[in-house]
């Protein structure tokens, strides 16, 4: 029986990379976002949600459930930036980035586990940013809904161990997808330059955490946030 | 509504039971306390009680509802309370639907 395994925000960028990469090793891969898919994957079913709907996230996890009789993995890859001053800053824009990026990894969070505590397995995966821990100006919405993922990720990891479910969090460094392509080269340097390892990210930096996150010898790694290129 | 959702309250809370093995669970009727109070269940017991309620809604009546509910730790009105309480909460729940 091949794994089964939920990734949401796929149509693009980094979401998209790892519908392909765990299609290709094998896994039985369900994901999401608010548009269709340009191109099918073998191996992949596509639902049209906004992560942030409560029905539809319900919705879809149950059949999920239903269909394939078990959830092994969630990868919460779904996301939004938006960089702006402050005072700048519309409410409307942060309240869709934290529905997004809070609500949207909660509830999946939330229903996934939901089926995992009864299996008495899973391993789920949030998505963070270095922007959080580098404080980076111009993006406190962005950060502070990934500050709070990250702190979300940490407790959830305790109130669910006891069912041999582990949450972590992987926290990239920039890499080249529509979500930074407003930012301009030289505030990318000055970014990259705050690196240990002054490189953008790759996919496949990506998915050689959450491989790691995700293995069945990861059962002593929960609560953990790691972020690549060295930053703290 | 309300006698379709007792019997999915003993029907789920037979099949935890065959895992928890509460002696409290045997026999289950109306009257049976679920969570809080000394006889009750534990809260992990009662995350499984509560998922498992929402995938059979689901797999037999085919609609999502959410049990979550804010009062779920205070003793008097907390629908989790008792067998009837939960399933009279269901019922609402349906109804709203
Ligand atoms: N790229 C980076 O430099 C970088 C750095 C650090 C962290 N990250 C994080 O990595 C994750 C992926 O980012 P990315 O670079 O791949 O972004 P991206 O290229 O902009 O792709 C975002 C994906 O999420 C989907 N999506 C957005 N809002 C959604 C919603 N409300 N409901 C459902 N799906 C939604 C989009 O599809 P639709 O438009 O069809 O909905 C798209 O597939 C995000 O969580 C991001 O914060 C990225």
């Amino acid at each position: 029986m091949p794994e089964v395994m939920i990734i949401t925000g796929t149509r693009k960028g980094i979401g998209r990379y790892l519908a392909e990469y765990y299609t290709g090793k094998g896994y039985s891969v369900v994901g999401c976002s608010r548009s269709e898919m340009d191109k099918e994957i073998a191996g992949y079913e596509h639902h049209c949600l906004d992560v942030a709907d409560e029905q539809a996230v319900q919705q879809m996890v149950n059949e999920v459930r239903k269909k394939y009789g078990r959830i092994d993995v969630l990868l919460n890859n779904a996301g939004i930036a938006s960089m702006n001053h402050i005072l700048l800053t519309p409410l409307a824009t942060v309240r869709k980035i934290f529905e997004t990026n809070v609500f949207g990894t909660f509830l999946f969070a939330r229903e996934v586990a939901k089926v995992m505590c009864r299996q008495k397995y899973g391993r789920i995966v949030n998505f963070a940013t270095v922007a959080a821990p580098l404080k980076l100006e111009g993006e406190a919405a962005y950060a502070a809904s990934k500050a709070a993922v990250d702190n979300f990720t940490k407790v959830m990891a305790k109130e669910v161990a006891s069912f041999n479910i582990t949450v972590n969090a992987l926290g990239p460094t920039p890499v080249a997808t529509d979500l930074i392509k407003g930012v301009s080269d030289d505030k990318m340097d000055d970014l990259i330059r705050t690196q240990a390892i002054k490189r953008l990210g790759t996919f496949k930096d990506i998915v050689n955490v959450t491989d790691f996150f995700i293995s069945k010898d990861s059962d002593f790694i929960t609560g953990q946030t790691l972020f690549l290129g060295g930053i703290s | 509504m309300r006698d379709k959702a007792v019997v999915l309250v003993k029907e789920a809370v037979s099949e935890l039971n065959e895992e928890l093995d509460y002696d409290s669970l045997r026999d289950v009727n109306d009257q049976t306390p679920l969570f809080g109070g000394e006889s009750g269940i534990d809260s992990l017991s009662l995350v499984m009680l509560v998922t498992t309620l929402e995938s059979a809604i689901f797999d037999e009546l085919g609609c999502t509802v959410s049990l979550a509910d804010e009062k779920a730790m205070s003793m008097r009105n907390s629908p989790y309370r008792s067998v009837g309480a939960l399933a009279e909460f269901i019922a609402e729940k349906l109804g709203e639907v």
